[in-house]
């Protein structure tokens, strides 16, 4: 380590999206996005950076419909800080903003820090900006990413590095360790002592350094009349792209033992757990990104499947991590979960071209996964996959096989998938325009951006509905469906889901052709002018506490609190599920425990949805009441387990599947009841 | 080396903290595999290597080439009544027009021009001739014969234009990450990536209503 100061040191250099500094005058626009733009005159420019303030979204489609801009969300106060919040059926308990080496502690517009990290991100004139965009620009290095939990420890990734906390009381999580390894983004997940994180920008080191690799010198200039010679650049041996691995078993001190280079870089990865394997795991590799030269990492093509078979698109990478030596990590097979089964074809899902294709149009094929989501214990995988959402056969963990392909003109990305516990839906999301644009503007479709939710039977998937986020958001947040997982509340399917700026939303999907929110958060945009990236990437349920990924910010705490739509029986039965880790792609069956309060959040649904009458209703719940104040007595026990007959056969006679799942589960628990 | 810069008051941070060392947060950075590693002091701040010139060369040249998508599909409400040539075109313009804003933002914020020099732009030669400034742009004669066109005659030079275009715009992301120092900076990655991405799906349907509108062109499996 150098402690002296050199003069080419950047010491914060802001990295993502941040903001055009405008006037008051374009944010008038900015919260009228519905207003005809010719109707509000552009009053004369006073800053050259005018033209760059949001602009309304275009006229929605025929037929399209979009969010409502009546929810109290659409309108909140701005801030990064301070912006207004508002929230049904949640509360927020604790908020800590990103770790220092990830932000800027100042907050005065003119406190030195400030001005410094301004002129060293090449702002210009610092003076001439608004006072108070200042420090929220200065503020914006360093996003953070996804999640991953086991025990009392919650990993937070960053395109710098990852954070950990201590969550054994979440409404006062600490901040225990940040690890400084860039690389972008910093997916993360956890097994056991290992640590996984993915990367894949071209400045990711081995040796985590944070310098990256300089440009070549420029090349020199052709002569006139002569075009520029294309060279490539330098194979660099020290940058890494692929998937980290730290051992953690010192929480203050992780330790990096294997970095598995792939040639796209891991965009996402995904933990696979063999169940008939216990000597590994697996790592699903994603790359989204381009393909390196075979010069730096050997074997490396970015060619298409014609010109070379062993091409580096059109597939996923499988690493393989003995247990017993996750040093020896490596890649094992690289399946491709694109090819046409009937010609072999790698590149099989694809719209044939057509009479006009030229050389290159067959790069439009759906080359890559985005995000894999596994559910061992259905023997499937789920995968977001640019232009398809595909479904894998993953009972051979190393060779997963292609089952199934959806498309949809609706979609612009196919980004992530969750299945229902049951394992009967499957909901995808479309991250269209990446997570950077705002696109949950009234004008904005509801069925672009959004969840679909799709049926599942006989490895067949079935459209069924999209959910967006209800409410409408201003022009200056960004939006879009992004990570949820769901929360184990017995009898019905219900996901917690991050919005970006749109913030969070709760959905119940259990009726899959009508999906409804039922909770929601959601503060302001970081500023009222300007869109600046922000918002939450992630939004996971973990052993009774919702944990919230903030991009710009840090990291929030909530709970849910009971509503018309949710009762605390419903929140406590989902509090009785306790899991020892969660990766929330590595997707594990949630099993309920036979405890009264599972009963009784079942009794509550079946109260809403009228499935049984009222006074059944009141028996059986009179009579948990009394086991329950007895501490199990005896004759209370025998009282619930002859209840569990006659609501079994209430079972058979319901009106929907899911009262009958209901009727049945709840019989179950009376037979076998413990507290 | 390591690149970061530590303020003087850390070290006697440091040194006076030592007392409360199991409650403060510890900022670690990890070596090599196989390595051990480096406990830095708490303000430690990350750093990120500079922007390349080749990440404000694609920014400045991806917003020339996204106006002239934005100019395509400023066409179709005049030009045409399909649903979907109308459906895809207002998703193009929508996406299109947000990231020349975001292209413009990102490159005011680093000081820099949002459009290219004039004199000695690559593919103006010195006739006038048609050349398509960047790769995968219409040509002047084939935005005239755009503009002329309407209803089906029009769907189908817009999706093979925009094809070609969208196209374009692939081979320069691909030209961008060739580029040594280039794409290092987060912000620019995740444009680029996803403008890759979006584009290519966006092809992908293109093509299939090019299909669709051709019954002769052989069709495959697409599932």
């Amino acid at each position: 380590m150098n402690l002296t100061s050199k003069p080419n040191l950047r010491w914060l250099v802001l990295p993502l999206a941040f903001a055009a500094f405008t006037t008051a005058a374009p944010s008038l626009r900015a919260q009228q996005p519905a207003a005809d733009p010719k109707a509000a005159a552009k009053p004369a420019a006073t800053d050259e950076l005018d033209e760059f303030a949001p602009k309304p979204a275009p006229p929605l489609p025929a037929g399209m419909t979009g969010s409502s801009t009546t929810d109290p969300r659409f309108t909140l106060k701005a801030g990064m800080y301070d912006a207004a919040d508002t929230s049904l059926g949640i509360k927020h308990l604790d908020f800590l903003k990103k770790p220092a080496p990830f932000r800027l502690d100042a907050t005065s517009p003119d406190d030195p820090q400030v001005i410094k990290t301004l002129n060293q991100l090449g702002v210009g004139d610092p003076a001439k900006m608004p006072a108070a965009l200042k420090p929220v620009i200065a503020q914006l290095a360093y996003a953070n990413s996804d999640f991953a939990f086991q025990g009392t420890h919650l990993f937070q990734g960053n395109f710098y590095g990852i954070s950990i906390y201590d969550i054994a009381n979440p409404a006062q999580t600490k901040l225990l360790t940040t690890l400084i390894c860039p690389g972008g983004q910093g997916d993360v997940s956890v097994y056991g002592n290992l640590l996984f994180m993915s990367v894949e920008m071209p400045n990711g080191r081995l040796d985590c350094g944070a310098q990256g690799f300089p440009a070549d010198p420029p090349p020199p200039a052709p002569k006139e009349g002569e075009k520029p010679v294309s060279h490539l650049p330098s194979p660099e041996k020290d940058r890494f792209r692929g998937v980290r691995i730290f051992d953690i078993s010192d929480i203050l001190n992780p330790k990096q033992i294997a970095a598995v280079q792939t040639c796209r870089g891991s965009h996402t990865h995904t933990l696979v757990v063999d169940p008939n394997d216990k000597d590994n795991v697996y790592i699903y590799v994603s790359g989204t990104s381009f393909v390196r030269q075979s010069e730096e990492l050997a074997g490396c093509s970015g060619d298409a499947p014609d010109k070379n078979p062993d091409t580096a698109l059109f597939r996923i990478d499988v690493i393989k991590v003995p247990l017993a030596a996750p040093q020896d990590a490596k890649i094992v097979s690289n399946p491709r979960v694109f090819m046409d089964a009937r010609t072999g074809a790698l590149n099989g899902l694809n719209n044939g071209g057509n009479h006009e294709s030229k050389p290159g149009d067959k790069a439009a094929d759906t080359n890559q996964c985005h995000d894999i989501t596994v559910y061992s214990a259905i023997g499937l995988a789920a995968g977001a996959c640019s232009g398809n959402g595909i479904l894998l056969d993953i009972k051979d963990p190393v060779h997963p096989k292609r089952v199934d392909a959806v498309n949809d003109p609706n979609y612009a990305y196919w980004h992530s998938a969750s299945f229902s516990n049951d394992g009967t839906k499957v909901v995808f999301t479309d991250e269209w325009g990446g997570g950077l644009g705002a696109r949950c503007r009234p004008n904005d479709p509801n069925k672009w951006g959004a969840d679909a939710i799709f049926n599942l039977k006989d490895d067949k998937l079935s459209l069924q509905s999209y959910y967006k986020l209800p409410a409408a958001q201003g022009d200056t947040e960004n939006c879009v469906a992004h990570n949820g997982s769901l929360i184990p509340i017995p009898g019905r399917d219900i996901e917690v889901q991050a919005w970006y700026q749109g913030g969070i939303s709760i959905m119940d999907f259990t009726d899959a052709s009508h999906p409804k929110e039922i909770a929601y958060y959601d503060r302001g945009p970081v500023d009222a002018k300007t869109l600046v990236l922000a918002g939450d990437w992630s939004a996971y349920w973990y052993n009774g506490h919702i944990y919230g990924s903030e991009i710009a910010r840090g990291l929030d705490v909530f709970e849910l609190t009971p509503t018309a739509n949710l009762t605390q029986n419903e929140i406590d039965a989902a509090k009785a599920v306790q899991v020892r880790e969660l990766n929330v792609q590595n997707q594990q069956k949630i099993e309920w425990p036979s405890n009264l309060i599972v009963a009784k959040a079942y009794l509550d649904q079946l109260s809403r949805s009228q499935a049984i009458s009222a006074s059944r209703i009141a028996e059986v719940q009179k009579a948990i009441a009394k086991a329950e104040g007895s501490n199990m007595a005896t004759k209370d026990v025998d009282k619930l387990n002859k209840l569990a007959p006659s609501i079994e056969s209430e079972g058979s006679k319901a009106k929907t599947p899911a009262d009958a799942k209901r009727l049945l589960a709840l019989a179950e628990i009376l037979k076998h009841p413990s507290i | 080396m390591s690149r970061y810069l530590i303020f003087p008051v850390s070290l006697l941070a440091v040194a006076t903290l030592t007392a409360i060392a199991q409650q403060a947060p510890v900022v670690i950075q990890p070596g090599a595999p196989g390595q051990p590693s480096k406990v830095l002091p708490p303000d430690t701040h990350a750093t990120v290597p500079p922007v390349a010139k080749a990440d404000i060369d694609f920014m400045q040249g991806m917003i020339m080439h996204h106006s002239q998508a934005v100019e395509m599909t400023a066409l179709i409400a005049s030009h045409t009544t399909n649903p979907d040539v109308r459906s895809i075109g207002a998703k193009i313009s929508s996406s299109q027009s947000d990231e020349i804003l975001f292209m413009k933002r990102w490159l005011v914020a680093r000081g820099q021009a949002t459009s290219m020099e004039m004199p000695g732009m690559p593919g103006m030669d010195m006739a006038g001739h048609d050349m398509a400034p960047m790769p995968g742009m219409l040509t002047p004669a084939q935005m005239i014969a755009l503009r002329a066109a309407h209803g089906a005659k029009f769907d189908h030079l817009f999706l093979a234009g925009m094809i070609q275009h969208h196209n374009g715009a692939l081979i320069m992301v691909n030209d961008l990450f060739n580029s040594a120092g280039a794409g290092q900076d987060a912000d620019l990655f995740n444009f680029a990536t996803d403008a890759d991405n979006t584009q290519r799906a966006e092809i992908r349907i293109m093509q299939g209503m090019l299909a669709k509108e051709q019954p002769t062109a052989s069709p495959k499996e697409n599932r």
